[in-house]
This record gives C-alpha cells, sequence and structure tokens, in this order.
C-alpha cells in the first residue's frame, strides 16, 4: 500500500488521529509521519514552560519561594504548569518571574496599541497626539502645509487637554 | 433562539481583493473583565456572570449602531454535534465547543462578527471576511471593540496593555489571521521553505482548523505571533505584506506550472473534477484534496464557470458535524462518504 500522504513511497506507519472529534486512520510512509508528528504535539503551555527551562539566567535571578497572587490564588508554579494565569492581578502580582518571560516570547514589555477611553484618561490623549504627530510629518514631507497646520491645531488641542482628565471626544 | 446552522458565513462570499488565493481574513480581539478571575478559574456562577453582563452589553444602542444586532446563543443549549459545526464554519474554537459550563457565541446573522465568550479569555470578539481584507476587518472589530467598552470594563494595564489568561495574547490581545489556498507552492515544493521562513519574522503558519491541524487540501492560515510592543495597525499593515507577498510567490508558482507542466496541471484538475462529479464515496480527506485542485483549475480559468463561493461552501458543507446535520440523522463513517459523495456531486452539478 502506498502513503496516504504523498501517494509515493510505501507506507509502514499506522497513525490514529483525532481532528475535530473526528477520528481517521492513516497509513504513511516513514517521512510523512515524521512531518506531521512534530505538528501534533505542539502545546503552548509545554511551549513556555520549555522556554523557561532553558533559561539558566532565569533560573539564578528567580526568587525560590512560591509567589501566589493574592487576589487569586495562583501561584508562578501552577502557571508554569498550565500556560495560563489566574486573573488579570496575576499579571501584577506576579511580575518579577512574569516580566522576563512576556519580554522573551513578546520582544518587548510595552503597549504600544490601543487604549479604551474609560481606563485610558490622558493615554488615550497621549497616544492620539503621538500619532498626530507622526501624520503631521508626513504631511510636511509632502509640503501639504494647509492640512499640516490643522494637525497642528488639533495637537495644540490635545495637549492643552492633558492632565484635565479630558476625553478625546 | 433558533440558530440557522446551515446558513452561508459572510466569509464564504468568494470575492474580494486577492479572492483567487485569499479565502478568508480575521481579526480576534482578547478582552477580559475587571474583577474577575479568567475562565479557567471561574465556578460557575462567575461564568454565568459574565455571559449576562455581556449578554446586556450587546443590547446597548451603541453596539447596535457600530456593528448592528447581535444575538447570544447559550452553548449548553446546543447539541455537540451542533456546536461542532460552528468550529467546521470557523466561528468557535474546538476548546469552546468541548468545554462544559457556562459558555455562550454572540453571533451577527451574516456570522461576520462574533465573540466567543468564557472560552480562554472572557470575551473573544472575531471578524471574519472574505478574501484580503483585514483593514475592513480591523474596524469592524475596533468599532465593536469601542462599543462593548462603553458597557464593559475591561481589565487593561497601562504598561502591558490588554490583560489576557496566556501572556502570548497580551498587549493588543490582537490575532490577524488570514486563510490562502497554496496549491502551486505545495505542488513546486516551495511550500515547507518558505512558510518555514515566515515564523522568522513573527508569523505563525497552520491548517484549515488551527493549531495543531495539518495542512488539508493545500490551505494554510497565516497570524501574527506578537502582541505586544506594536500598534494593531503596525501588526496588521505586517500581516498584510506577508499575505500578499505569498499571494504573489503562489501566483508565479502557478505561472510556472502552467509553462512547464501545461498538461500534468490541466490532467489533474480534470481528473479532479472527473472524481468529484463522479465519485459515489468520498472521504473528507480525499474530498478536500479533490476540491483544492478543482479550485486551482477554476482560479487559472482551467475550468470555467465554477463559483468561487460555492467551493467555499464545499470547504464546510463536507466536514463530518455539517454533513450529518443536513442529514438529519447520525450516520457511519462508511454512509457519510456516500452522503458526502452525492452532496458533492449535486452540488457541482448546479
Ligand atoms: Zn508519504
Ligand atoms: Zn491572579
Amino acid at each position: 500500500m502506498l502513503c496516504e500522504r504523498c501517494q509515493e513511497r510505501p507506507a509502514s506507519v499506522h497513525v490514529t488521529r483525532i481532528i475535530n472529534g473526528d477520528k481517521t486512520e492513516l497509513y504513511l510512509c516513514q517521512e510523512c509521519a515524521r512531518e506531521i508528528q512534530p505538528q501534533l504535539n505542539f502545546s503552548i503551555p509545554q511551549f513556555l514552560a520549555g522556554l523557561l527551562d532553558y533559561d539558566p539566567e532565569l533560573e539564578v535571578k528567580a526568587p525560590p519561594a512560591a509567589e501566589r497572587c493574592p487576589e487569586c490564588g495562583l501561584t508562578y508554579e501552577q502557571f508554569h504548569e498550565t500556560g495560563r494565569l489566574g486573573c488579570p492581578e496575576c499579571y501584577h502580582h506576579l511580575a518579577p518571574r512574569l516580566d522576563p518571560l512576556i519580554r522573551r516570547i513578546q520582544g518587548s514589555s510595552q503597549h504600544r496599541g490601543k487604549v479604551p477611553r474609560r481606563a485610558g484618561g490622558d493615554l488615550r490623549l497621549r497616544r492620539e497626539i503621538e500619532n498626530l504627530r507622526a501624520r503631521l510629518q508626513q504631511l510636511v514631507q509632502q509640503e501639504e502645509f494647509e492640512k499640516a497646520a490643522q494637525v497642528r491645531d488639533r495637537i495644540r488641542d490635545l495637549e492643552g487637554r492633558l492632565g484635565k482628565g479630558g476625553s478625546s471626544q | 433562539m433558533s440558530l440557522n446552522l446551515e446558513r452561508n458565513s459572510k466569509w464564504m462570499e468568494g470575492s474580494g481583493p486577492q479572492a483567487d488565493i485569499v479565502i478568508s481574513s480575521r481579526i480576534r480581539l482578547a478582552r477580559n473583565l475587571k474583577g474577575l478571575p479568567f475562565p479557567n478559574l471561574m465556578n460557575s456562577d462567575q461564568q454565568a456572570r459574565v455571559v449576562s453582563q455581556v449578554s446586556g452589553a450587546i443590547q446597548a444602542p451603541m453596539v447596535f449602531q457600530a456593528v448592528g444586532e447581535l444575538k447570544l446563543q447559550p452553548l449548553r443549549a446546543l447539541a455537540p454535534e451542533e456546536r461542532q459545526i460552528l468550529v467546521e464554519k470557523h466561528l468557535i474554537s474546538p476548546d469552546l465547543a468541548a468545554a462544559g459550563g457556562e459558555k455562550a457565541v454572540v453571533l451577527r446573522d451574516d456570522e461576520a462578527v462574533s465573540i466567543m465568550v468564557n472560552e480562554e479569555d472572557h470575551l473573544r470578539l472575531q471578524c471574519l471576511l472574505p478574501a484580503m481584507m483585514l483593514h475592513e476587518a480591523w474596524r469592524l472589530a475596533d468599532a465593536a471593540d469601542d462599543a462593548l467598552e462603553n458597557e464593559l470594563d475591561f481589565a487593561f494595564d497601562q504598561e502591558r496593555g490588554y490583560l489576557t489568561a496566556c501572556p502570548t495574547n497580551v498587549g493588543t490581545g490582537l490575532r490577524a489571521s488570514t486563510m490562502l489556498h497554496l496549491p502551486a507552492l505545495v505542488l513546486t515544493r516551495q511550500a515547507g521553505p518558505v512558510l518555514s521562513a515566515l515564523t522568522k519574522v513573527g508569523v505563525a503558519v497552520r491548517g484549515l482548523y488551527g493549531e495543531g491541524t495539518e495542512a488539508q487540501g493545500n490551505i494554510f492560515q497565516v497570524s501574527n505571533q506578537i502582541t505586544l510592543g506594536r500598534s494593531e495597525e503596525e501588526i496588521i499593515n505586517n500581516l498584510s505584506a506577508v499575505t500578499v507577498r505569498l499571494a504573489d510567490q503562489e501566483r508565479e508558482a502557478r505561472e510556472l506550472l502552467r509553462k512547464q507542466s501545461r498538461w500534468q496541471l490541466e490532467d489533474r484538475v480534470g481528473r479532479a473534477y472527473g472524481v468529484l462529479t463522479n465519485a459515489r464515496i468520498l472521504s473528507s480527506q480525499e474530498a478536500l484534496q479533490l476540491l483544492s485542485d478543482v479550485r486551482l483549475g477554476a482560479e487559472m480559468k482551467i475550468i470555467r464557470g465554477l463559483d468561487q463561493r460555492l467551493l467555499n461552501q464545499l470547504l464546510v458543507r463536507i466536514q463530518p458535524a455539517f454533513l450529518q446535520f443536513s442529514a438529519g440523522k447520525e450516520m457511519t463513517p462508511q454512509e457519510r462518504d456516500v452522503y458526502r459523495a452525492a452532496m458533492v456531486r449535486e452540488l457541482l452539478a448546479g
């Protein structure tokens, strides 16, 4: 029998897979079986745990005691096992060990995206001013001075509202 | 509420930019409510509270103005096969379908806007559009998020952004993805090297049904890996660039096939069409492969008059749960293969 995947090499491995609750039996060649196996075994928690295990620097720096989030009771060890935090407060309480991990997987530790109006306050204004400044530069380079002047006025207007807890609307 | 499970989703429309290669575009935002544990640590009272808060929020006038009417469907009211259809239509995750407890899905009638409630995060807002429409999907998701935020108190931190159950989503909580049909890259054996190169620029590659599934029917999903430290626009621009680049590469491979092995290519397409329109037994695996060949033929104008929309619908209609549901009875795998062949024959005959 030929391998059901590549239809080229003889099948020598029998693989049972369950995808979306549908059980499939596959007869594969060695090569195809090898190709699909790692994908089947991938899991985020194991991947995260792996990242930590291979970092000698972090082992040394990490405090030995089991920190616990007072809000939900999750310990860092439990996070390490499941890859899931317990509550939003975990980010704050488990920060000493969590932040280096976040930096490693995200390559950054500072949010630069959207800011909710409600929690945002000044931050939302500042983010909007930053974006407008970039736009202003662009317009000046393109010699679109009329539009640039409008943007500059808008920036001044927003800057005037900083510190007054005003919304950008 | 009676949910029409068999209706077609917006993403199946098959028209729009790059529709000859890009099947659909998706924006997903992870959001959590302040003052509650994440779903994995919630008891059923707390879970029910989240469901009822979301249920209230989607009825707010601002939400209606932003995205139109949304309806909430508790998952416990659906049979396992019915939930599985929502998975097959890419509206909920396999994890949510399998979970017990107080879970729900919110849907707009065209299924372009949906929210998974109490999956890994309290809310997973999703906008799913046909073809290459990532920016349009983002505008829709952004508007829905603004309107929901007016009603719900989202967990947010100035440094870390939106707080999520898994640190791989923290920051923007944004996962942008596109689903592409790349048969010529696979046939010319470029898919492996091209796709593994993508992982080096922060792009994840998966199969038709997400994590841990193989690329069945030459369909691949690409998505951003990093969610923190970049703005939503940057993340989306980056993924758009990658998607367009992949589509170009696929087009080049198609032209190469046309030049170098025209008869083999047309033979392959013609045979696939012949089998699909005549077979009496079809496994889902075989059907997906043959549909890929026929789709390639349609996209390269080797076969004319085949509707891209029908091909997209077939991707979902041949899946086990959908098949069983439209047959209206439980079937053994053998019976399913016979029913699948009959359904494909009928739909392709038009
Ligand atoms: Zn093989
Ligand atoms: Zn916690």
